[in-house]
């Protein structure tokens, strides 16, 4: 393969803009189909038709979006195979079962009652109805629940082992797999994190329809819902993100210091609540720092040491009284995944010769170094550092625009509950609109930190890229990553078309009426 | 293991048999082609709107288990023939956001344009899924070599020809199955449309018209297609691991798993019933089910025609030794049980889709109903 790392390069470019893509739509089916499911369980008990209006506004916004979201999906699952064939095979025995999993226990579940949600009002008693548009609530959470177990796992790998007789990795623990601590948290995570964006979402909308002012009441009882569920969705959020955070400090802790853009940690290390990276100098000018900050963080420890990216390839730590021991370099760990991968090839070689005992002191060999077997496709410890300055900034963006998104939903309930004059104002409608870029963006910063802070593993410590992709050529993924891309251009200009049509005849009649 | 190995393959071998009867989906689009009239038009894609998911989800499920299942399958087929999935993909994103924004005001590119988007996944998904299967049954030029991971510079383990499916696309038996699948496609849907749609006298003429011509080519296709299967040559698997051409390979196999051929006959004579009643009765529409449990019959019996017997499912045309059996491209033992396990839902995921379906297709569906619903497509 003369083009390897072209290949490499447009695989990740294609993988992340249909994740990016993809990730636009699913957070909102997350929270709209619970805001959803709680409007039809306040219309099942108490029988009062604004509701049943009001719900089936929103299922026309919910329904848009969820198709393209499921058309985005299927495009992941397949790329496992089409750009990410080596993968496949090399951990499919693991990564394989949550896919399938999801689809069996959710896809089904969603795709059966979410036809009843929609065309069954006439068709199925009300007590069904509702127990369906629950079940698509249930299933789209459900369906997050296996992918974050699949995607948690290549953070953390656990519940394997390597089989030198297969070259590939096995599953020796389905729950290790299933309920890590990394895959728990990502979980709640991520699917609160979608409570937050519909809410947000809904409480725009409603705004804009309110400053019409034919639909104030609907919209205030749409901003009771979603307010509530929103504001639960973001302590849950952020009481998640500091777990993910001390999770990623035990397991990814390079990761972290490209969050922070720390090159050499401290004891009692600062977090940075603002600054801009200078990269070449590995500085932070204009820095606002929060002492302790980042040890508190990680370790919730605020004397505890925080190790940065030099640290961690020069193999350093310190102890809390500040002196210095030795871990294991990058260096040190190239030489050691070089020996797993030769102690691989002398197995091969054995097992073709039938020479048992050469084998079996392969296999120890492989044991003994397998832990850093990915390190052996690298030529120099830098190879292992993940783009720091992307990773910095979307940490940012994420946490700055997620303290807006607090306030903004306590704001909302205030209002609502409290000043309803404010609801209906300009200033309420723009507030309400432009939140609603700001709740994706914090939503998508939230990804490309996980995702951009891992690099370059496909499999943390076991599988880099370069060693995961398919045989291809590099001007295939080309033209494919174009192909997608003007799709996606040409159905998200539609989306949005079609969502502002539907919010506008929303604002010119009166929906509950 | 075995035992495990063959459950798994029994598990896909249904799944793909249950998505190929789904395939009526992509028929009825295809017919788009041929109806006339904005009414009629939505009244097909309404009909089946309803089931559209269905489809898509027993897809995606089919991917899901197979790369569970048989990892090795999922990492050769869809990293070689990287075209002919990529092309199956960019139909099925197309489909998925036309039912509902088709008839949306503000869709950017008018009705037409999404109308075509069903029509091209209608006629491009069903051929080149049969492009695809038609490749385990023909064979695919790739060669396996576990040992490639630990190359740094060329680490890929599966390596198809440099064609990377086109040249599977360009084969007349792959072509041939693919058609078929079409067909089947296209009958299955007038069939379903007879059977749940009620629009007056000239719709349900129109269905049982073109169900009759359909099944018509369907027939010879299936036939000419069956022909070419067990005349074929297969590739059987010694128990040192050692692949060799046997001819009449899939033939042998019927002949030697006889309840694979009775299960074969039977979802013939199934498919055959159907058609036939419709053929012969003008106002039977209930044919659907004969020919819909006879397609999931049948297609299970081929697949497993396929992967029993020591027979490489997957035979590469470049280097036996490479082809793909249920031995050696399946997951472990324990990953093979954890799933098995978990297949012990599949019942309950197969009734509540009985119950909703029949709750949902109690009544047929009207022109008047689905004017009259906010939400229809």
């Amino acid at each position: 393969m003369e083009d390897l790392i072209q290949v490499v390069d447009w695989s990740r470019m294609q993988f992340a803009l249909t994740a990016i893509v993809h990730w636009l739509f699913v957070p909102l089916t997350i929270g709209l189909s619970l805001i959803i499911a709680v409007m039809e369980t306040i219309y099942y008990r108490t029988r009062n038709e604004k509701w049943l209006k009001t719900e089936k506004f929103w299922m026309t916004l919910f329904a848009i979006n969820f198709a393209i979201g499921v058309a985005t999906g299927i495009i992941l699952e397949f790329e496992f195979g089409t750009n990410w064939s080596n993968y496949s095979w090399f951990v499919g025995d693991i990564f394989g079962a949550p896919l399938a999993i999801e689809g069996l226990l959710a896809f089904f579940m969603e795709a059966t009652f979410f036809a009843v949600m929609f065309f069954g009002w006439k068709k199925v008693s009300a007590g069904f109805h509702l127990a369906s548009t629950w079940l698509v609530a249930i299933g789209v959470s459900l369906s997050a629940l296996w992918i974050l177990v699949a995607n948690a796992w290549m953070q953390y790998p656990v519940g394997m082992e390597f089989d030198p007789a297969q070259m590939r990795n096995v599953m020796s623990d389905f729950l290790a797999v299933a309920t890590s601590g990394v895959a728990i948290n990502k979980f709640f995570h991520a699917v609160t994190s979608g409570w937050v964006l519909a809410s947000v979402f809904v409480i725009g909308v409603s705004c804009i329809i309110a400053a019409r002012g034919k639909n104030l009441a609907m919209a205030k009882d749409s901003v009771k819902v979603s307010g509530w569920i929103g504001l639960i969705g973001i302590i849950l959020t952020m009481w998640t993100g500091d777990g993910s955070a001390v999770e990623v400090a035990r397991v990814q802790p390079m990761k972290l210091a490209a969050m922070e853009g720390l090159y050499r940690g401290e004891v009692g290390q600062e977090l940075v609540g603002f600054g801009l990276i200078d990269t070449e100098n590995k500085e932070i000018d204009l820095k606002i720092g929060i002492p302790k900050g980042l040890s508190l963080l990680a370790n919730h420890d605020m004397d505890s040491f925080v190790p940065g990216i030099d640290d961690l390839i020069d193999g350093i730590a310190l102890t809390p009284e500040g002196d210095t021991i030795n871990t294991v370099s990058y260096a040190e760990r190239i030489e050691i995944g070089k020996a797993a991968q030769q102690a691989l090839r002398d197995y091969e070689a054995a097992r073709q010769a039938g020479d048992k005992g050469a084998m079996e002191a392969a296999n120890a060999r492989i044991r003994e170094n397998y832990r850093f077997f990915g390190y052996g496709y690298f030529n120099s410890p830098q190879d292992a550092v993940p783009p720091v300055a992307l990773t910095f900034y979307s940490f940012r963006i994420m946490v700055m625009a997620g303290g807006y998104l607090l306030l903004l939903l306590i704001v909302a309930l205030f209002v609502v509950y409290k000043k309803p004059d404010w609801f209906d104002t300009r200033l309420a409608r723009w507030i309400g609109a432009l939140s609603i870029p700001v709740v994706w963006i914090c939503s998508e910063a939230g990804w490309i930190v996980a995702e951009v802070g891992r690099q370059p593993w496909t499999i943390q410590d076991i599988l880099p890229v370069q060693a995961a992709v398919s045989a291809v050529t590099a001007s295939s993924v080309q033209i494919t990553f174009w192909l997608f891309a003007v799709v996606f251009a040409a159905l998200i200009a539609a989306e949005i078309s079609i969502m502002v049509k539907e919010v506008k005849k929303g604002s010119e009649r009166e929906i509950t009426e | 293991m075995e035992t495990l190995q063959i459950y798994w393959w029994l598990l896909i071998s249904v799944l793909g048999g249950v998505l190929v009867f789904l395939l009526f989906v992509q028929g009825g689009q295809s017919l788009l082609l041929e109806t006339r009239g904005a009414t009629a038009k939505n009244v097909i894609v309404n009909a089946l709107g309803r089931k559209w998911e269905l489809t898509f989800t027993t897809l995606v499920v089919f991917g899901g288990a197979f790369f569970a299942s048989f990892p090795l399958f999922y990492s050769t087929s869809f990293g070689g023939a990287y075209w002919l999935w990529m092309a199956i993909l960019f139909s099925f994103v197309l489909q998925a956001v036309s039912y509902e924004f088709r008839r949306k005001s503000g869709n950017l590119y008018g009705t037409g344009t999404y109308d075509f988007f069903l029509l091209l996944n209608g006629v491009v998904g069903c051929v080149l899924i049969g492009v695809a299967v038609g490749v385990l049954f023909f064979g695919g030029d790739f060669s396996v070599t576990r040992g490639n991971i630990l190359d740094g510079q060329a680490p890929v383990i599966s390596v198809w020809a440099s064609t990377h499916g086109l040249e599977a696309i360009c084969s007349w038996k792959n072509l041939l199955l693919g058609f078929t699948l079409f067909f089947l496609a296209r009958m299955n849907a007038a069939l379903y449309l007879m059977n749940s749609v009620d629009d007056g006298s000239k719709f349900f003429t129109g269905c049982r018209n073109k169900a009759i011509l359909n099944g018509i080519v369907f027939v010879i296709l299936f036939l000419a297609l069956l022909a070419v299967i067990l005349l074929s040559d297969g590739y059987t698997v010694a128990p040192d691991g050692t692949v060799t051409a046997v001819a009449y390979k899939y033939a042998i196999n019927l002949i030697e798993l006889w309840w694979l051929l009775a299960a074969l006959a039977l979802g013939v004579v199934l498919v055959l019933i159907g058609y036939g009643l419709t053929l012969l009765r003008k106002t039977y529409n209930k044919g659907i089910w004969w020919t819909g449990i006879g397609t999931i019959i049948t297609i299970v019996a081929l697949l497993c025609d396929l992967g029993y017997n020591n027979t490489a499912y997957m035979p590469s045309l470049t280097d036996p030794q490479s082809s793909l059996t249920i031995a050696n491209s399946s997951s472990t033992e324990f990953t093979l049980t954890v799933m098995s396990w978990v297949s012990l839902l599949v019942p309950v995921v197969i009734l509540y889709i009985w119950i909703v379906w029949r709750k949902m297709n109690a009544t047929p569906m009207t022109s008047a109903e689905v004017d009259a619903d906010s939400h229809s497509y």
